[in-house]
C-alpha cells in the first residue's frame, strides 16, 4: 500500500513540487532569524517606501522596515495558524462525524442539522463577529478559524464510518468485546483517514487564506507583529505610489497556498486514482 | 410542487432556531455581561446607554428568559439601537444598505454562471487538449489567488497605471452633472471591478465542477444514442448533455451563497461600497454590538433564502426531486 502510494505519488510531478516547496517554506519558517536580511520590527525613517534594490530586495514599507524580512517572518504566523487551526477543526469533525456516522438514529440527525447550520451562516462573517467580541490575538485567530471550518471533515468522516462500519472486521472487534471508544479510535478510524488527510492539507491552505484575508481587514494579526496580510493593508493605503507592498506579500500567499493545493491534491489521486476529479 | 415546498420551508425551522441559537451564543461567548465588555472595549459608552442595553438585553433575567425575549425582538426585525453616534435603529441602517449588497451578489453570480458553465463545458468537450490544460492551470491557481490581492492588483493596474475604472464607491463625486448615458456608464464602471472579484472565487470551483459533470454525463448510455440516432454534436452536447450536467451546479450554487456573502465584507471594504458587508465591518471595527448581531442575523436568513431559491430551481429543473 505504502510503496504504491510512492510510486503514483512520484510520478505527479506538480504534487511532488508542491511538496518540495512545502518543505522549503518549513525551513524558511524555521530559520527566520538566519535566512531574513534584516530585522522585520527596525524602523529607519531615512528609508521609507524605497522600491526594490540590492539592499531592500522587495523593498521597504512606510516605516522604513525591509519587506523580504517582514515576509520571511510572516511565514511563521500564516504556517502556525494554517496548522492550529486545521489542527482544531479536525479534531473536532473527527469527533463529531465519528459519533454521527457510528450511532447514527437521532444523535446523527442532531450533529447533521448542526452541521447545515454552521454551513449556512456566512463563514465570514461568523469569524468577524466572534473576533469582534475577543481579542484579536494569534491564538484567538486559530482558535475561531478552527472553530468555524470543521464541518467539511465532520462530513466526510461521517460518510466513511457509515461504510467502514458495515465491514467484517468491526463486527469481528465487536465479538470480542471491544468497547465503541475502541471500535472507533482503533479500528474504524485507522480505515478512514485517508480523506481526513487529504482535507487536512487543503485546509491549511484555505486556513492560511482566511487568516490573511482578517489580518488584511485589520481584524486579524496586529502590527507590528508582521504578517502577510497585515504587509498588503499598508500596500492598499500606498496603492499609488509603492506597488511592492502589494505585489510580493501577495505572491508569498499565493505559492504558499498553491504548495499546499497541490500537495493536497496529489496525495488524493495517489491514495485512490479513482477520486480523481 | 407545493407539498414539496411547504415541507421545504418547514424543514427550515430547526435551521432558523439553530442560527438564533447561535447568535445568541456569541452574545454570549464573552466573558461577563455583554455590557461589560462593551464598556471596557469602548470608554465612550456612558453609564446611562451601559443601563439601556442592559435593560433591552434583560440580563438581570435568567439566560432562557433572554433569549426568549431577544427571540421576540429579531422576529420583529428589531435589533436595538446601533452604538454609534447617529443611534439609529439597527434595522435601518441594514435597510438602506441590504439592496446594494444582495444587487452586487446577484450579479456576480450571474457572472459566474456565464463564464464557468461555458468553460466547464468546452474543457470536458476537449479533455486533455491544450486549451484544458490551461484552463485548469488557470483554475488550480485562480484557487489559490488570495481575491482581496486581486483587487489591489487590479485597484494598481487598472485605477492606477491605466486609469480606466474608477476603484472607490459607486458613483463618481461629479454624478449629479451626468447626462443619462453618462450616470449609467459611471455606476457600470464602479461595478466592473467589484463584480468581478466577488464572482472570481466561485469561477475555479463551478468551471472545475462542471468540468466532472460534463465528463461524468458525455460517457453515459443516453448520449451515445443521441449521437447514434445522428444527432449534431452540438445538439448532443447542449441538448442532451449539458441539461443533466447542469442540475448539481444549482445545488453548488446554493451552497455558495454564504461565502460569496461573506466574501462581500472584504470587497465592499476594498472598493468602499456603502453596502451591508462594508457596514458589518465598520460595526466591528468599532464593536458596534447590536448592528454586529443584526447583520449576522440577516446575512444567515439571506443565506437561507439563497438556498431555497436554490433548491427551488432544482425542483423545478428535475421533476423527480418534486416527488420525493
Amino acid at each position: 500500500m505504502k510503496t504504491i502510494f510512492w510510486k503514483r505519488f512520484k510520478k505527479n510531478h506538480l504534487a511532488v513540487l508542491g511538496g518540495i516547496i512545502v518543505f522549503f517554506l518549513f525551513l524558511i519558517a524555521i530559520l527566520a532569524p538566519v535566512v531574513s536580511p534584516h530585522d522585520p520590527n527596525s524602523i529607519d525613517v531615512k528609508n521609507i517606501l524605497e522600491p526594490p534594490s540590492i539592499k531592500h530586495p522587495f523593498g521597504t514599507d512606510d516605516l522604513g522596515r525591509d519587506i523580504l524580512s517582514r515576509i520571511i517572518w510572516g511565514s511563521r504566523i500564516s504556517l502556525a495558524v494554517g496548522f492550529v487551526a486545521v489542527g482544531i477543526a479536525t479534531v473536532i469533525g473527527i469527533i463529531l462525524g465519528a459519533v454521527s456516522g457510528y450511532y447514527g438514529s437521532w444523535i446523527d440527525s442532531v450533529i447533521m442539522r448542526f452541521v447545515d447550520i454552521m454551513l449556512s451562516i456566512p463563514t465570514f462573517f461568523l469569524l468577524l463577529a466572534v473576533i469582534a467580541f475577543l481579542e484579536p490575538s494569534i491564538w484567538n485567530i486559530m482558535i475561531v478559524i478552527g472553530l468555524t471550518s470543521w464541518m467539511g471533515v465532520a462530513r466526510l468522516v461521517r460518510a466513511e464510518f457509515l461504510s467502514v462500519k458495515e465491514r467484517e472486521f468491526v463486527l469481528a472487534a465487536r465479538t470480542v468485546g471491544a468497547n465503541d471508544i475502541r471500535i472507533i479510535f482503533n479500528h474504524i478510524l485507522p480505515n478512514s483517514i485517508a480523506p481526513v488527510l487529504v482535507s487536512t492539507v487543503l485546509g491549511i491552505a484555505g486556513a492560511i487564506l482566511v487568516e490573511s484575508a482578517l489580518s488584511f481587514l485589520g481584524i486579524g494579526i496586529q502590527p507590528p507583529t508582521a504578517s502577510w496580510g497585515n504587509i498588503l493593508t499598508t500596500g492598499k493605503d500606498n496603492i499609488e505610489i509603492a506597488w511592492w507592498l502589494s505585489v510580493f506579500p501577495g505572491l508569498a500567499i499565493l505559492v504558499t497556498v498553491l504548495a499546499y493545493n497541490l500537495l493536497g491534491e496529489g496525495i488524493r489521486d495517489s491514495i485512490d486514482p479513482r477520486l480523481k476529479v | 410542487m407545493i407539498i414539496y415546498l411547504i415541507k421545504r420551508l418547514l424543514e427550515m425551522i430547526p435551521t432558523i432556531i439553530g442560527i438564533t441559537l447561535i447568535s445568541f451564543f456569541i452574545i454570549h461567548l464573552a466573558p461577563g455581561k455583554p455590557t461589560d465588555v462593551l464598556t471596557e472595549l469602548n470608554p465612550k459608552i456612558t453609564p446611562e446607554a451601559r443601563e439601556k442595553l442592559e435593560k433591552y438585553y434583560g440580563l438581570d433575567k435568567p439566560v432562557i428568559v433572554q433569549y426568549g425575549i431577544w427571540i421576540k425582538r429579531i422576529v420583529k426585525l428589531d435589533f436595538g439601537e446601533s452604538f454609534s453616534t447617529d443611534k439609529r435603529a439597527v434595522w435601518e441602517k441594514i435597510k438602506e444598505r441590504v439592496l446594494i449588497t444582495i444587487i452586487l451578489n446577484v450579479l456576480s453570480m450571474v457572472l459566474i454562471f456565464a463564464i464557468a458553465i461555458p468553460i466547464g463545458i468546452s474543457s470536458a468537450t476537449h479533455q486533455y487538449s491544450l486549451y484544458d490544460k490551461v484552463t485548469t492551470i488557470i483554475v488550480f491557481i485562480g484557487f489559490a489567488i488570495p481575491t482581496f490581492w486581486l483587487a489591489l492588483l487590479l485597484m494598481i493596474l487598472f485605477g492606477v497605471y491605466l486609469d480606466w475604472l474608477p476603484v472607490s464607491g459607486l458613483k463618481s463625486l461629479t454624478y449629479e452633472n451626468m447626462s443619462t448615458g453618462g450616470k449609467a456608464w459611471d455606476i457600470i464602471s464602479h461595478l466592473i471591478l467589484p463584480v468581478f472579484l466577488g464572482a472570481f472565487g466561485g469561477l475555479a470551483g463551478l468551471s472545475r465542477y462542471m468540468r466532472s459533470n460534463m465528463l461524468e454525463v458525455i460517457r453515459a448510455d443516453y448520449i451515445t444514442t443521441a449521437r447514434a440516432k445522428g444527432l449534431s454534436e452540438w445538439y448532443v452536447v447542449y441538448k442532451h448533455a449539458l441539461r443533466n450536467a447542469i442540475l448539481p451546479i444549482i445545488t453548488i450554487m446554493g451552497l455558495s451563497v454564504p461565502g460569496i456573502i461573506g466574501g462581500s465584507v472584504i470587497f465592499e471594504s476594498v472598493f468602499a461600497i456603502p453596502g451591508m458587508g462594508q457596514l458589518f465591518y465598520m460595526s466591528v471595527m468599532t464593536r458596534d454590538y447590536p448592528l454586529i448581531m443584526g447583520i449576522l442575523t440577516i446575512g444567515a436568513l439571506l443565506t437561507l433564502a439563497g438556498n431555497l431559491i436554490a433548491d427551488i430551481s432544482y425542483a423545478l429543473a428535475d421533476p423527480r426531486i418534486r416527488v420525493r
